[in-house]
């Protein structure tokens, strides 16, 4: 097993928080994991994307040529980076932000109302968390419950009280 | 569950050089690595040692010569243009044979450059931008726990040679997250042990007999100059038998066979198994210590290979070592990106497949 992912949005969406979250449970299922963020003279409203790789073998290169799974989380990152996807891979739009569909047809598009659904649990900026379970549950490389249980990665001390609305929003468009 | 930890690398490299026993940091912000002194700033006070930010990175290296002169184990760290700017302490540092540990968050250049990864630091590391004749080891880990290992281990060199050690990492590895193990926590030497662990340190005269120890670079009379220099090349030949390192890996039948240091190195592993996918045998020679330079690594190219190419973010710095360490008899060429830009293993696949088609 040797997933790929790349997400991609906007400063100040929890992009590079997403993949943190994935590579902490990744390494506590005692797989290889590697995150690579993009950065730069990056601020909230920039650009932000990170490579996270996660593989039961030990990972070469932490640069991807080609992603099994993108999440866009804005309508720049869908067409800037859908052509990463390799064919058959899977897009997850944003659908609360994009309005548009992808331009290739040899992928699978999955539109996932981030924002939508994590103002409908009470804090917009748990849209990140909504589309972490979105793709978890639809790739199936990592457990969700291994997720589920890394959540106090992010949400502890001072963000402690964000737990429970972090794990309702895993779960909310996970069918 | 493991004892491995999910670390920034700037973050790692802090933490590391504070187990490692370095109780003085002195450094000034610069981007990719601006999270090691504010790690320091954080952490080393708090741990019994001492954080200074300094006023430029001139200063942070004469702030590293004088507490090392002192007996102090220090760590400085910058990234490409500040490294620059503390080459003539480096060279200070090596004639006074005080030891050091230095890190470099290496970004593209020349110039202010960009902040991008770039490896067009391998000339001024490994020949250094200071006067006079003088070397700095040099260490070019290509994963974080590498990484770590070598930031533990550079103070042991440094105290061993009486010689600044340098890690050479790159913005990707400054930035990029991976498992770590870390290791203990070493301990920081008392101000009160360090005539007896380091006896050439300035330390006042009162233990000693009222003899002083002297740390300079200054050496007036030619004659003593010339015999400080011979000695401290004898010690630069003891280094280049004991620290020249590496790794090769599928060399035996390998018809074309890359080098290269850093993330530059994981990269072509990719490459080679998408060359090994269309049935061409590449092999890989990863130098570990880019000075002393492993010339001994090619050695072990085969009759099979038909070219070996230097990969690399600069213009082909490390491929006039390559072509010593070949020594004519193969072809040698070269892949590179620069400006910040980082090619995919892909790209270099095909690179490498036009280079085995043109000769």
């Amino acid at each position: 097993m040797n997933t790929k992912l790349f997400f991609a949005g906007s400063g100040g969406q929890g992009i590079l928080l997403m993949g943190q979250i994935l590579a902490t449970a990744a390494m506590r299922e005692g797989l290889e994991v590697t995150f690579l963020p993009s950065y730069g003279p990056e601020m909230r409203g920039g650009t932000a994307n990170c490579t996270v790789i996660v593989s039961d073998s030990p990972i070469s290169c932490p640069l991807i040529y080609e992603a099994d799974a993108v999440a866009a989380m804005n309508l720049p990152s869908l067409t800037k980076f859908e052509a990463l996807l390799k064919p058959q891979g899977k897009l997850f739009t944003n659908s609360s932000l994009v309005s548009i569909s992808a331009s290739r047809a040899d992928i699978e598009e999955y539109k996932i109302p981030a924002n939508e659904t994590a103002i409908s649990l009470g804090d917009e900026r748990a849209a990140n968390t909504v589309m972490l379970g979105a793709i978890v549950a639809r790739t199936g490389f990592i457990s969700m419950d291994a997720i589920m249980n890394t959540l106090d990665y992010a949400f502890s001390g001072a963000r402690a009280k964000l737990l429970p609305l972090n794990q309702k929003a895993l779960l909310a468009c996970v069918n | 569950m493991t004892d491995k930890v999910l670390m920034k690398g700037n973050e790692a490299f802090a933490e590391t050089a504070i187990r490692a026993g370095c109780g003085y940091y002195f450094g000034y912000p610069i981007t990719p690595q601006s999270e090691i002194p504010e790690y320091m700033a954080r952490e080393l006070d708090r741990r019994g040692g001492a954080f200074l930010q300094a006023e430029s990175e001139l200063g942070a290296v004469n702030m590293a010569y004088g507490a090392g002169a002192a007996g102090g184990s220090v760590f400085i760290s910058s990234s490409s243009p500040g490294i620059a700017l503390m080459q003539e302490g480096l060279s200070f540092l090596c004639c006074a044979g005080v030891p050091a540990t230095v890190l470099n968050v290496s970004r593209c250049g020349p110039g202010i450059g960009g902040i991008q990864p770039g490896q067009a630091d391998y000339f001024q590391a490994t020949r250094g931008g200071g006067n006079g004749d003088y070397h700095v080891f040099v260490f070019a880990p290509d994963r974080l726990q590498e990484a770590v290992d070598l930031i533990y281990e550079a103070p042991l060199i440094a105290d061993r040679y009486r010689n600044p050690v340098m890690i050479l990492a790159d913005g990707m590895l400054g930035q990029m997250m991976e498992p770590i193990v870390l290791p203990e926590q070493r301990p920081l030497i008392k101000p009160a042990d360090i005539p007896a662990y380091k006896p050439w340190t300035v330390t006042g005269k009162a233990d000693r007999g009222g003899k002083r120890n002297v740390v300079q670079s200054l050496y007036m009379q030619p004659e003593d100059l010339s015999r400080h220099v011979e000695e401290m090349y004898a010690n630069y030949t003891r280094a280049e038998k004991e620290l020249a390192r590496y790794e090769a890996d599928g060399l035996e039948g390998a018809e074309i066979v890359f080098v290269a240091f850093g993330t530059t190195a994981r990269l072509c592993r990719e490459t080679i198994e998408l060359l090994g996918d269309r049935g061409v045998k590449a092999g890989l020679i990863r130098p570990v210590s880019l000075w002393p330079f492993p010339y001994r690594a090619f050695d072990e190219v085969g009759p099979d290979t038909k070219a070996v190419v230097s990969v690399e973010l600069s213009m082909g710095q490390m491929m006039e070592d390559v072509k010593i360490g070949v020594n004519g008899r193969k072809p040698v060429r070269l892949i590179h990106r620069v400006g910040g830009l980082v090619p995919t293993s892909v790209e270099v696949m095909d690179e490498a497949i036009a280079i085995l088609e043109g000769i």
